[in-house]
């Protein structure tokens, strides 16, 4: 995203960026390891073994993102929320909360969903990751979509993608979710605009129908 | 959230070498639900994490004649989708799915639930454990701790113990596993709670370069076991008091008793008080509430906190009750 | 004259039914782009360090550190050395970097040092004797007013109620200019008059900010027959848009602005750039797609959107993100004022309402605040009132949808409903005796107040105080009356017919989720005979005819009624040009179903297609203008009432509030789309459950901070917080004829009131302040236990 910019395109200034050199690193933390010695990916000794360490500057890392593989150099703290949006423009996934408490970020990482703001993207490589993008296929709404779309489960919309991914994986677990079901699958998702009457009869419906 | 490099050990050993021997330097990255927020707050600002979700041995959960072992790295979800959980240890299954979201269930570990920070409002907006401002003022007493301690609150630490599932696990009488650079070494898990006394001490009896590996439950003991959590929100919201009990009977009196309050004192707080109460007695609505009254007693509430000892009372009367009637099942 | 009225219910096709919203599909599948998702070429992402104490000087800032780091494009002083800060997270410097962790590095980077100044963050009952008259304006006072963004209009009024203490300098009026003062401002310092004796004044922090009397308030309270003394209140509360606020601004050349902001008022926001970046509003491009809520705190371009601007411009230009942070969103972008009372209302023993008397206070932060419409809806005939507002450190407030009327409602309808207990009075009868002085809208309240009592079933369940209990939990029903004005704003739009039959429509309005879009196409649609996709309309530019901010519930009747004229006008041209082919007068025209045709004669028609053919080579634009305001409105109009019913259960060992039914009556004018109008009323339900239940700002007495300035503590309503909601909105004979009336605000009034009231009648007690949580309601259970 930067590559427009010389100063950024050696990962070495990139860490002298972040404040921390190894050395300082390593005074800092009193860790009581043999120092690293591999340029490139550098790596520790850890109980005899090599242990790679990545960051503090960037790391080349590689995403497989609703099939596709995504690639792109972050530092290890970019979380993959943030990588979602600002480096692959897959803007479904919101940031509201940023600390796990709203449920807008909602994606799925190997079919479970989970709070995008509160995984890092180092952790999430080499994992099926699925977004609200995905659902759509060749034009048409996932019937999920369409019942949302028919019980105006959604007003300004900034919460409905978060909503539609959990709904989504309840629906998996429970094709015939049981208000018991719903009020679980459903507690990690906030709504300022007041849409849960049309997204309870969204599950009505599709919980009699089985989606 | 500050730059810090980041390693993922395979192995136990690894992991404790790659730890620094002082806080501040290093964290153990499990689910992050708790970690990463710390993090962005500034909260804490590691120079390095240790991602131990790579290691095969945290994993797991296996039941056998001599008990229940959980592994550090087992999931909220996966506690309370477990078969075994759910038949022999179901107030724990139970607390489980009341925890958090979905979300955060998926990605929680066990560990990381029990050495998560406290959700003290001063603590998370950088005043520090035992929250200070700058000269030297103790803002909690002062302050708005309405949803602070009221037991185990004399010293300067006035937050409470933010996990839902502890004062459950050690109803079960769990113990807890960890491993440093001395080796490995095992406690009863309400041991492991602590009341920091300055601002360098941390709330848990943990090394900053020891892990816990796992949890352990005794085979189910013949009691009734129950759990009771009192939220404004009817989920997703935390606790204002929360209720684990443990009933040993002898025919249709209570033989001993453990009543762990949670979301009342800065650690899990047994109440020796409240299992006296019941010790011999029939269990029924009189003595339940004879043990709630016991269980909040010596009940110390701030200036604005006074009704959490109703709620806690509540909680300790109604988790008997539940348990008197058959528990979580 | 063309004739622009409504059609009738016969010949509507889909004004009036229950339209699917038009954006849905976008928004469930996460292609809506909001200002938050723009992402443009070399985007720089800005991060702000904001002042961690509630009232504090600037003593010095050293950006060098962060200036020197690699990628740190532009740094921007916002507040410089000698600014006074009177609220914690306000905002001091900006940087801009090529991504997010290298901007927060920077903004680490940077020294400030504070000289600490006393705060005060509490709005609890001004101390005795506190209160202070409002009096003559210091030159420091007239610099907090614009700090502390009081619209300049706000400062006119009190500069020419109360004049100056001295003469202000030329200078000095140039600093104020600079602050934002606008030539108003400056004309009134001029000739205010001058008290140079007040000078010396003493400051308070509590003002006496209103002191009305009307008939005789102490002999009618004196004659009363049953009078009710009560404590009630609400708390400040935040908008918490899920969206936060921000822009993404970029300059494509020296002196034009490209602005991506999150707003509610794309075309009024310019104009309130132009003067701050001095370029001319022409010169700025304002663009949004969607928006993640706004709720009253998103008409202004802000400080930040202001300084994005400015870094963006050091940056040669390069498109700068500063999207708020949740904290930063929570502790300074937008709350809504609290209010206090010590009710005092006097009836007579059949129940007639004749005296009212209130001491209220409130806080609306740095700048004060003044009285909600007290006593609300109901006009009682002698009344005292006095209001403090309160000047604090909490940050500043901004209009929350229907400003002032949800605290207006609580503090009116929970005291009127004590006195109802007082009087043993069913509050339905009670309310329903006394609608004669809610005039002009009586007959509209009996109508609600009837159909909202069926529908909740009030009847079976309503029952005298407390005298349902069963062991811990207990139920009670309450309600509440509301009001709201609602009349549509000015909004152009331009409706172009093509000769391929093609149809666009643009204005610069924009979509806060209450289906603008959906209604402006219905409108056009139901006026020229074409289905809804076969119109292209966009909203959301400033290249697009100026369309008046969404607020105080008046996009609705702005957009419908211009809409409606332009469709009008429109067609009478295409009838003009068609009538020849089709051997007719143009007033014998109709269009219906796609078809343009004469009335009554199936076999003289053309299709859209064709008609539009007949156009000729050019295309025809016309612009919808809507009636200067000054006029009495044709198609639109003001002032809705509603009634609100709720029932609760209360546990009454653990103090938990579950709401358990609402039921929501509404009148809004002509009702264009039935499906979104309802969803507004549901949404108001949620939101006015979450504001009862859970919703409060938590300030910090020692340190000044907001403590709950993230979603985990600052608690919203979830899915299960939510009961049955029953929604009906009054639509046929007598409401219909009305024209358009807003809607986008009045359900929100009452929920406080109504779910307030329900708790009394279920546990025989008030509880004084929303929210009701635990703490207060076995507190309240506590006073009554012990008297
Ligand atoms: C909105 C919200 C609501 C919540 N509601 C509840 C609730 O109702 N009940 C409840 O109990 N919890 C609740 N939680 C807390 C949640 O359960 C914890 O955040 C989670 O369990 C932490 O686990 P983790 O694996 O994500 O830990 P991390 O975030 O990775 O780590 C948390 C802490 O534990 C340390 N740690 C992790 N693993 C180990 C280990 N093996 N050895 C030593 N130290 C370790 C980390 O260094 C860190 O300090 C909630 C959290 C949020 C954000
Ligand atoms: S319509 Fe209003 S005054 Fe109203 S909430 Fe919305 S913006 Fe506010
Ligand atoms: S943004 Fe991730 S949970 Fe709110
Ligand atoms: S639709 Fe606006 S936040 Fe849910």
């Amino acid at each position: 995203m930067d590559d427009d910019d010389p100063n950024l395109k050696h990962p070495s200034d990139k860490q002298d960026n972040s404040g921390v050199s190894r050395r300082d690193f390593l005074k800092i933390s009193g860790i009581s390891v043999a120092v690293p010695l591999v340029a490139g990916p550098q790596a520790v000794m850890a109980a005899g073994q090599q242990v790679p360490v990545y960051g503090p500057g960037k790391v080349p890392m590689e995403f497989t993102i609703n099939g596709k593989v995504h690639k792109a150099s972050l530092e290890p703290r970019v979380t993959l929320l943030d990588a979602l949006r600002d480096q692959f423009e897959l803007t479904g996934a919101k940031r509201v909360c940023d600390r796990a408490e709203c449920g807008s970020c909602t994606v799925l990482v190997e079919n479970k969903p989970v709070y995008a703001c509160s995984v890092l993207a180092i952790e999430a490589q080499h994992k099926a990751i699925t977004t609200v993008e995905s659902l759509m296929q060749a034009g048409k709404l996932h019937p999920l979509q369409q019942a949302f779309v028919e019980n105006d489960a959604s007003q300004c919309g900034f919460c409905t993608p978060g909503f539609v991914v959990a709904c989504k994986s309840l629906l998996d677990k429970h094709p015939h979710p049981t208000p018991e079901d719903i009020r679980r699958g459903l507690s990690g998702n906030l709504c300022r605009c007041g849409t849960y009457a049309g997204i309870r009869q969204a599950m009505a419906q599709l919980s009699q129908k089985g989606a | 959230m500050r730059p810090f490099e980041y390693v993922s050990p395979t192995t136990k050993a690894q992991a404790v070498s790659l730890l620094g021997a002082s806080w501040g330097g290093t964290e153990i990255l499990a689910g992050g639900t708790d970690l990463l927020a710390l993090m962005k707050d500034d909260i804490v600002s590691p120079k390095r994490l240790v991602n131990i979700k790579n290691i095969r041995d945290l994993r797991g959960i296996s039941s056998s004649p001599q008990g229940l072992r959980m592994g550090a790295l087992t999931t909220l979800a996966d506690l309370a989708d477990d078969a075994g959980i759910k038949k022999n240890y179901p107030a724990l299954a139970e607390a489980a799915i009341e925890a958090a979201s979905p979300q955060i269930r998926n990605m929680a570990t066990l560990a990381g639930n029990l050495c998560q920070r406290p959700r003290c409002w001063y603590f998370r907006n950088g005043f520090g454990l035992l929250p200070k401002d700058e000269t030297g003022n103790e803002l909690v007493a002062d302050g708005d701790n309405r949803y602070h301690a009221i037991l185990g609150n004399e010293g300067p630490a006035k937050f409470v113990s933010p996990s839902t599932i502890v004062p459950v696990l050690i109803a079960y009488e769990a113990k807890i596993r960890l491993e440093g650079p001395k080796g490995k070494r095992e406690l009863p898990l309400e041991k492991f709670f602590v009341i920091p006394k300055s601002e360098n001490e941390r709330e848990h009896d943990l090394g900053p370069n020891e892990i816990v590996t796992e949890v352990v439950v005794p085979p189910v003991p013949n009691a009734k076991i129950a759990h009771y959590e009192i939220r404004q929100k009817d989920v997703f919201d935390w606790p204002l008091a929360v209720a684990a009990v443990a009933l040993k009977m002898q025919g249709s009196n209570v033989e001993s008793a453990r009543i762990v309050m949670g979301y009342v004192a800065p650690v899990p707080w047994m109440s020796p008080e409240a299992e006296q109460a019941l010790t011999a007695q029939p269990l029924d609505q009189e003595t339940a509430q004879k043990a709630a009254e016991a269980a909040v007693k010596d009940a110390k509430p701030l200036s604005h906190n006074e009704y959490k000892v109703q709620l806690a009372r509540v909680a300790v009367k109604r988790a008997i009750l539940k348990a008197a009637s058959g528990g979580a099942a | 004259m063309p004739d622009y009225a409504w059609p009738d219910q016969e010949h509507r096709t889909l004004i009036g039914k229950r339209i699917t919203r038009v954006d849905s599909p976008v928004k469930v599948s996460g292609q809506a782009k909001y200002t938050y998702d723009v992402h443009r070429p070399g985007m720089l992402y800005g991060k702000v360090l904001r002042c961690p104490y509630a009232h504090a000087k600037v003593v010095s800032i050293d950006t060098s550190a962060a200036e020197r780091m690699p990628g740190v494009k532009a740094v921007e002083i916002v507040q410089k050395p000698n600014a006074n800060i009177h609220w914690a997270g306000d905002d001091v410097v900006a940087v801009a970097a090529v991504d997010e962790p290298t901007a927060e590095d920077a903004i680490r980077a940077i020294q400030v040092e504070y000289q600490k100044l006393p705060h005060l963050v509490s709005d609890a009952e001004p101390p005795q004797g506190a209160t202070q008259e409002e009096g003559p304006l210091s030159m420091n006072d007239i610099d907090d007013l614009l700090d502390n963004q009081v619209p300049n209009r706000q400062i006119v009024e009190k500069i020419q109620q109360y004049g100056v203490t001295e003469k202000p300098t030329e200078d000095k009026l140039k600093s104020f200019k600079s602050s934002g003062a606008n030539d108003a401002v400056l004309n009134a310092l001029r000739e205010a008059t001058v008290h140079p004796e007040a000078a010396s004044r003493p400051k308070s922090n509590y003002e006496k900010a209103a002191a009305q009397t009307v008939g005789d308030p102490d002999k009618a309270m004196a004659e009363a027959e049953v009078v009710s003394e009560g404590l009630y209140g609400v708390p400040v509360i935040t908008h918490c848009c899920l969206e936060s606020h921000g822009t993404i601004s970029e300059w494509p050349d020296a002196d034009h602005l490209l602005t991506h902001i999150s707003t509610q008022n794309v075309s009024g926001i310019p104009g309130q750039m132009a003067e701050p970046l001095a370029i001319p509003a022409s010169n700025i491009h304002v663009h949004q797609d969607h928006v993640g809520g706004g709720f009253g705190s998103k008409f202004s371009p802000d400080r930040w959107g202001i300084f994005t601007a400015q870094i963006s411009k050091k940056a040669q230009g390069k498109p700068v993100r500063i999207m708020l942070e949740r904290d930063a969103e929570l502790e300074v972008a937008g709350a809504r004022p609290s209010a206090y009372a010590r009710v005092k209302v006097g009836a007579k023993r059949d129940g007639t309402l004749v005296a009212w008397q209130s001491e209220s206070w409130g806080t609306g932060g740095p700048g004060g605040g003044g009285m909600p419409p007290i006593p609300y809806v109901f006009t009682i005939p002698h009344q005292r009132k006095e209001h403090t507002a309160i000047r604090n450190n909490i940050g500043p407030a901004r209009a929350w949808r229907a400003p002032n009327h949800p605290q207006a409602a609580v503090l009116t309808m929970c005291a009127l409903d004590d006195l109802a207990a007082k009087l043993n009075m069913d509050p339905v009868e009670f309310f329903g005796k006394n609608l004669d002085i809610t005039k002009p809208r009586q007959d509209i309240y009996r109508e609600e107040l009837g159909i909202a009592a069926n529908l909740m079933g009030w009847n079976e369940k309503w029952h005298p105080r407390a005298q349902n209990r069963s062991g811990n939990i207990t139920r009670g029903v309450g309600l509440s009356l509301h009001t709201w004005g609602g009349r549509g704003h000015n909004s152009d739009c331009d409706l172009t017919l093509h000769p391929d039959g093609s149809v666009d429509l643009k204005l610069g309005s924009q979509d806060l989720g209450t289906g603008t879009r959906t209604c402006i196409l219905i409108v056009a649609a139901d006026t020229l005979g074409v289905p809804m996709d076969a119109i292209q309309l966009e909203i959301g530019d400033t290249t697009y005819p100026p369309s008046g901010g969404s607020g105080g519930s008046t996009t609705i009747g702005g957009v419908s009624s211009s809409t409606r004229r332009a469709a009008v006008d429109a067609r009478d041209l295409l009838f003009a040009k068609v009538a020849p082919t089709l051997d007719a007068q143009p007033d014998q025209l109709e269009c219906v179903n796609g078809r343009v045709g004469v009335k009554g004669d199936s076999h003289r028609s053309l299709s859209w297609k064709e008609a539009c053919a007949k156009l000729g080579a050019m295309p025809i634009t016309v612009r919808g203008t809507n009636p200067d305001r000054t006029k009495p409105p044709d198609l639109t109009n003001s002032g809705v009432g509603g009634v609100q019913m709720a029932e609760v259960e209360v546990d009454t060992d653990t103090g938990i509030v579950k709401v358990e039914k609402m039921v929501a009556v509404q009148d809004c004018g002509l009702v264009i789309d039935l499906k979104t109008a309802e969803s507004q009323c549901y949404g108001a339900l949620i939101m006015g459950i979450s504001y009862s239940l859970f919703e409060e700002k938590v300030m910090d007495p020692t340190t000044g901070r907001m403590l709950n300035a993230n979603l985990e503590f600052y608690r919203l309503a979830g899915f299960n917080d939510i009961p049955e909601l029953v929604v009906h909105m009054m639509t046929g004979k007598g409401y219909d004829e009305r024209g358009v009336i807003g809607l986008g605000e009045p359900p929100v009034v009452s929920p406080g009131a109504a779910i307030s009231n329900a708790v009394a009648n279920a546990i025989g007690v008030r509880v004084p302040f929303l929210p009701l949580t635990p703490d207060r309601v076995l507190a309240a259970l506590g006073q009554k236990a012990g008297a």
